[in-house]
């Protein structure tokens, strides 16, 4: 298939929308939500902040800081709407692109440098913060996040207002996976409170998603018997009420639920990836003028609910952020070999041990040869 | 009449190239399948982001410009899909050569390598050839994140029923891709990632080794060195520095894991006496440990030093930063050198 405008720059009937790309209020009678200006500011900050920092990790990666990054530009919406419709205990499984909903859970974005500077598998603590590691085997983490959402269940922490629930990101691509699909099987006999949440994004690397599936995403969960909907993904507002209903649903007993957050990789898959080999500028150009950040403004400053004030006290945390990670990232120390052998097993390994001790007499070998000692 | 295979015949057809050129082992690779391809109408290339893309790697770069969609098939992204829809089609007559986007990702479709293809000759008493390819970019040593550095050989070469071979040149590269894709077997393809860009002489009318055998590379009388895939450029690096001290090495390069091919190994350890083993996996139940086993009960009265191993730590792999550490270098190598000599 030659990609170009595609059918799938639209959302289609189902889409649910609540801001129009123009910026337009328009209601939802099913997921309709009020925010106060207050809120909607915080969300305009949130995606504001998030794609400086995006940008900040391309930009470092050009610069030979980070060995890769894998950038959210374009997915603001999906992620911010999910992540800010996420009570405290509940709990997230992301990908390896939800910069924007670690920044929910409170993780700062250094916490997630390390992943791509290649001195650790993310830095925050998963439990504490309900936000997983990454993962990066496409569909992997469905399955666990059913199974942690079955033990939410198991432990009768479902049921009300202040039930648990669980959320699951995944990528277009990765619907075909088994992983995803057998999550879905689990989740749906064992009632599991799980949203699983999918960023159509348009592209799996080079693969259009024509190359995954003949039907809309979210028309797969009727197959699996629990709701499937589909979200402007560039909608913020959208985005967090759908998510909040979905979330809510869960903790009620009433998962699963999945959402299909339809919306556009505006960038590269990786700062690896050269997309101008599969696709053409005229899909992103369409999609340029459904911009998430754009249409928040345009509400914010049609209802004058944000002064320039507040716009440019926004950018000038966007900037110092962006400034603190790059002073961050450059001064990041690199851990030493003895992190090689640390953690492998609960239990300490005597084995593991062994080549530990091994390794680091060798390496003392070389530091004392350099220090003018035996040789 | 039967197309004439690899052994029979180096040029394919229709092709007007210049026999001798230099190429990275990505182009000899490319340049093997599109042998395999315009040889054999039945074999198919498939995986993800294999066609329009040309591979993460661009190993397969403008074949399905060429071939057609439906020789060189972008797949949805499940591994389990791939290698057991190439099963089928194999079953059908076809003979596919699978991509595994980096070694991380095969054990999704580890179940169908396993359990279907490994075992289909067997269990069907023979009337059933699985003429599979899976090509696995492995290894480290390219700065990547987690999933994308492994060495999973072993996983496979502990299976009855598969053939496993690891190319480290060029050279190598092209022939064994496409003698492997003539295999009535079905056999994992390792390519070490970070020797994809290194370049040699392919003169593509020679006649190639068999896929199934060791090499000796260098010869040498003081230690045996046995390596495969990222670490032969290591050891045969380490040889060169270690006959500026008067140590004189002789690496084997030992290009097939299943079936081992040890001949070339005992051969040469009958005569150093000594012998160290190479890789970047762990060692624990690793091909090495295969390997050392194996030597000792064949030259027991020849060895003057116990087989030694030169590995990754029995450990994951680490974060980037660290794999300078985790992967054995040239220094390690002589170190295990000159502790084989101590003894
Ligand atoms: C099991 C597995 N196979 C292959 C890959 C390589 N890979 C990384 S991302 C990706 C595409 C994912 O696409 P999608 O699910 O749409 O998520 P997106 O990257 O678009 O957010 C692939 C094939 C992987 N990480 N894991
Ligand atoms: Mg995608």
């Amino acid at each position: 298939m030659i990609a170009g405008l595609r059918a799938t720059t639209e959302g289609g009937a189902d889409l649910v929308q609540l801001l129009t790309p123009e910026g337009e209020r328009v209601h939802h009678p099913d997921f309709d939500i009020e925010v106060t200006p207050e809120e909607l500011r915080g969300l305009y900050r949130d995606m504001v902040l998030i794609r400086r920092a995006d940008r900040e990790g391309n930009a470092l990666q050009r610069q030979g800081q980070l060995g890769i990054w894998v950038p959210l530009l374009g997915q603001e919406a999906a992620q911010i709407g999910a992540g800010r419709a996420m009570k405290p205990h509940d709990m997230a499984f992301p990908s390896y692109r939800e910069h924007g909903v670690a920044w929910c859970r409170g993780i700062d974005p250094t916490e997630i440098l390390g992943i791509f500077r290649g001195t650790d598998h993310g830095s925050w603590d998963p439990l504490a913060a309900r936000f997983h590691l990454y993962t990066i085997v496409i569909g992997n983490q469905c399955l666990n996040a059913t199974g942690y959402a079955m033990g939410q269940r198991f432990q009768g922490k479902v049921g009300d207002d202040d039930g648990e629930a669980t959320i699951c990101f995944f990528g277009d691509g990765a619907t075909s996976q088994g992983d995803v699909h057998e999550a879905m099987v689990w989740a749906s006999v064992y009632d599991a409170p799980v949203v699983f949440y999918c960023q159509n994004n348009q592209w799996a690397i080079s693969e259009p998603i024509e190359r995954q599936t003949r039907v809309p995403l979210y028309q797969r969960a009727s197959g699996y018997g629990f709701p499937g909907i589909r979200v402007d993904g560039n909608d913020v507002l959208a985005c967090l009420a759908v998510s909040r209903w979905a979330l809510d649903e869960c903790r009620h007993g009433n998962g699963p639920v999945l959402i299909e957050a339809f919306t556009y990789r505006m960038d590269a898959h990786t700062t690896s990836d050269d997309p101008t080999r599969y696709r053409l500028s005229d899909e992103l150009e369409a999609w340029k003028l459904k911009d998430p950040i754009e249409r928040v403004r345009v509400h914010l400053v049609k209802q004058q609910w944000a002064d320039q004030e507040f716009f440019d006290s926004v950018q000038a945390d966007a900037d110092e952020l962006a400034a603190r990670l790059r002073d961050f990232c450059v001064n990041m120390p690199t851990p030493g070999p003895e992190r090689i052998f640390s953690e492998v097993y609960a239990q300490e390994s005597p084995q593991v041990r062994a080549q530990r001790d091994e390794f680091l007499d060798y390496m003392a070998g070389f530091a004392d040869a350099h220090a003018g000692g035996e040789h | 009449m039967a197309a004439p295979t690899v052994n029979e015949r180096a040029v394919a057809p229709g092709e007007g190239r210049t026999p001798v050129q230099t190429v990275t082992m990505v182009k000899a690779l490319n340049m093997g399948l599109r042998a395999a391809l315009e040889r054999d109408p039945k074999v198919v290339v498939m995986g993800e982001d294999v066609g329009k893309l040309g591979g993460v790697f661009r190993v397969t770069d403008g074949l399905q410009k060429d071939f057609g969609e439906q020789r060189v098939l972008d797949t949805p992204l499940a591994e389990s899909g791939i290698i057991g829809t190439a099963i089928g089609l194999a079953i059908r007559g076809f003979r596919p050569v699978c991509e595994i986007q980096f070694d991380g990702f095969v054990f999704p479709g580890f179940d169908q390598i396993v359990s279907q293809l490994a075992k289909l000759h067997f269990r069907s008493q023979g009337r059933i050839k699985v003429p599979v390819v899976v090509r696995i970019p492995f290894g480290g040593g390219i700065g990547a994140v987690e999933h994308h550095s492994e060495s999973p050989e072993s996983y496979f070469a502990h299976t009855a029923g598969l053939r496993v071979v690891a190319c480290s040149n060029p050279v190598d590269a092209y022939w064994m891709i496409q003698q492997a894709v003539e295999s009535d077997d079905p056999v994992i393809f390792f390519e070490p990632k970070r020797r994809y860009y290194e370049k040699a002489q392919l003169d593509t009318t020679a006649t190639p080794d068999p896929l199934f055998a060791s090499r000796v590379l260098r010869q040498g009388g003081s230690v045996t060195v046995a390596c495969y895939g990222p670490m032969v450029k290591t050891c045969l690096e380490a040889a060169t520095a270690a006959a500026e001290d008067g140590v004189e090495l002789e690496v084997v390069d030992l290009r097939t894991l299943s079936p081992l091919d040890l001949g070339p190994v005992i051969d040469s350890v009958r005569r150093t006496g000594r012998l160290v083993l190479a890789s970047e996996a762990p060692s624990e139940s690793s091909v090495t440990a295969e390997i050392a086993a194996r030597v000792q009960q064949e030259c027991f009265y020849s060895l003057e030093a116990p087989v030694l191993r030169v590995t990754g730590f029995d450990t994951p792999y680490p974060p980037s930063k660290l794999e300078e550490e985790f992967l054995p270098d040239l220094d390690r190598v002589l170190h295990a050198v000159d502790r084989s000599l101590a003894f």
